[in-house]
């Protein structure tokens, strides 16, 4: 598996059962993205639910377009430590072959799995700056950040980097999915700071029912997530499969028990957040545990994540949507838990010659502990550093926030020229599709 | 005995509601109301259809005062609402010609002072 050139194309045969689950999973994972804009929409207010939407569709648009031109080629390209290099950019090589020697599907359905998962990622950063930020100003992050940031992360954990070949096992992207989104929603907040009401008003979730209905799409893409990131449908990518039902079953009814004792009353909006805490939990462990650790991992990872959910909006940090606890501490969590209780019975990752070691400390491997606690300093770490400096330099550039009063107004109508909610009273017709020229009053106004 | 009327913009509401509090102003009744006063029309495009919207929403306190209560009032409100853009709203005072308190059978003057207030 170190040796990541690719092979000729000529002799290739695509395992086609392999092939269709990959194509299924990355089909799943796009859907994710869709599902994260419906969960943020209905955790904002009412006059900012299409721009917070708006901000996972853009990331469709940009990232999906960085990553064909170079990022894909920065994560994948070469061996090198730190990031990869231009072999594949503007998508030069990558064909109908296998990625690397080993892979049973082509190249093409690799890079398309790999970018959905570039794209959720930068998605996710955005729940950190809803409500306030300028939207142009954000696609310009979306480019930089797509290009900076998470290739890096993903050449080192995927791509050959120094964290691959030091043996720290992450299956499905819970350094640079999960920390890199929560660390860098971290950074992002700070710099662009809170919303103007912070603090002083309530700023509630305008619909429980999409944050609902949001987080079970996100659930349900999550199988193609980390069951696709087995590259194939091995025994890994089932294991990882069947605990990703588990981990987040086990993480809403810990919720469900948390909120009973802190409140006396179990919320949806927390089960809703619990389903997403399940789901990154298990994200770089799925294909390294037993259903059994999964499931115990979903019971204790989550109490320090319901801690920081609750403690946060105390702070002064208006990190809005908490994608540092519910991404970023997970995602550390569940990185940190494959060092105890990840079990080469099960993983099979030595014999199969993936990574040095398969067994956690539980299981007599120390040294792997000490490979995930390094992968969970430098992440976060790196995440956040870069992000910062980035949104800073954009700061200096141009304004990253929208005005105190377009914030009053809503993003929406300001950025977008819509409302989520248009009831049409008073709405005068300027034109329409049949071409009418004439203003015609439907309503009086005066 | 008078009705001050406050027509404000709905995100200025908080900001009243606190104003009046620190003026000792008790008794509210607030509705969410829609009107055009003045303010450049927003135009608004879903795919081929463009509308010109001349309603905005606004928030609309009503709340019954004693004559030396008026003046506080109205000052809080503008203090509340203001931003110096057009579409800041408007205040009315209208003359009241009676009040009751359901709960006392309390008339006028009594049944527009808050409970333990000073009129």
């Amino acid at each position: 598996m170190s040796d990541l050139l690719p092979i000729a194309q000529a002799a290739f045969e695509p395992d086609t059962g392999d092939t269709a689950w990959m194509l299924t999973a990355t089909a799943l994972v796009i859907l994710m993205t869709i599902g994260l804009g419906v969960f943020y929409a209905g955790l904002v207010r009412a006059k900012n639910a299409l721009n917070t939407f708006m901000m996972c569709i853009a990331a469709l648009a940009v990232v999906g377009i960085c990553w064909a031109l170079v990022g894909y080629s920065l994560a994948f390209g070469g061996t090198g430590d730190f990031i990869g290099n231009f072999d594949y950019a503007f998508l030069n090589d990558v064909g109908f072959g296998p990625y690397a020697e080993g892979q049973t599907i082509p190249h093409l359905v690799f890079f398309a799995f790999q970018g959905s998962f570039c794209i959720i990622t930068a998605a996710l950063v955005s729940g950190a700056v809803v409500e306030r930020m300028r939207f142009s100003a954000y696609l310009v992050f979306l480019v930089i950040w797509s290009i900076a940031v998470y290739p890096v992360m993903a050449h080192w954990v995927f791509g050959g980097g120094f964290l691959f070949d030091g043996g720290t096992l992450d299956f499905a992207g819970g350094i640079s999915v999960e920390m890199g989104s929560g660390f860098s929603a971290l950074a992002a907040a700070l710099v662009v700071g809170a919303r103007k009401d912070y603090g002083r008003q309530a700023l509630l979730p305008h619909n429980g029912v999409l944050v609902l209905l949001g987080a079970g799409l996100l659930w349900f893409g999550w199988f193609g997530f980390n069951g696709g990131s087995g590259i194939g449908t091995g025994n890994q990518s089932v294991l990882a499969f069947a605990n990703t039902l588990l981990t987040p079953a086990a993480a809403i009814a810990t919720w469900f028990m948390l909120d009973a004792i802190r409140g006396r009353k179990v919320t949806a909006i927390g089960a809703a957040t619990a389903i997403i805490v399940g789901c990154v939990l298990i994200t770089p462990a799925g294909g390294f545990v037993s259903p059994g650790w999964a499931l115990v991992i979903g019971v204790v990872g989550t109490f320090p994540c319901y801690a920081l959910v609750a403690w946060r909006p105390r702070t002064r940090v208006d990190e809005t949507l908490d994608v540092l606890a519910v991404h970023g501490l997970a995602g550390f969590l569940g990185i940190l838990a494959i060092g105890f209780v990840a079990q080469e019975a099960w993983n099979g990752v030595e014999a199969a010659g993936l990574a040095p070691n398969g067994d956690g400390l539980f299981y007599g491997g120390g040294a792997l502990l000490g490979d995930q606690a390094l992968a969970a300093l430098i992440a976060p770490a790196y995440a956040f550093a870069a992000t910062f400096v980035i949104l800073k330099a954009i700061g200096f550039v141009t304004n990253l926030r929208a005005s105190q009063h377009e914030e009053a107004i809503g993003l929406d109508v300001v950025y977008h020229g819509e409302e989520a909610y248009p009831t049409g009273e008073g709405a005068i017709l300027v034109s329409t599709e049949a071409g009418v020229e004439e203003p015609r009053p439907v309503a009086d106004a005066g | 005995m008078k009705l001050v009327i406050g027509i404000v913009r709905p995100e200025k509401a908080n900001d009243v509601l606190e104003a009046l509090y620190r003026a000792e102003v008790r008794g509210v009744s607030i509705s969410r109301v829609e009107g055009h006063g003045g303010e450049l029309d927003r135009v608004e495009t879903y795919r081929g259809t463009t509308v010109k919207v001349g309603l905005s929403d606004k928030v609309r306190f009503e709340i019954a005062v004693s004559d030396s209560f008026v003046q506080p009032t109205i000052d809080a409100i503008s203090a509340g609402a203001r931003t110096g853009e057009v579409g800041d709203g408007k205040i009315f005072v209208v003359p009241l010609e009676r009040a009751v308190r359901i709960r006392t059978g309390e008339t006028d003057q009594g049944a527009v002072t808050p409970v333990g207030g000073a009129s």
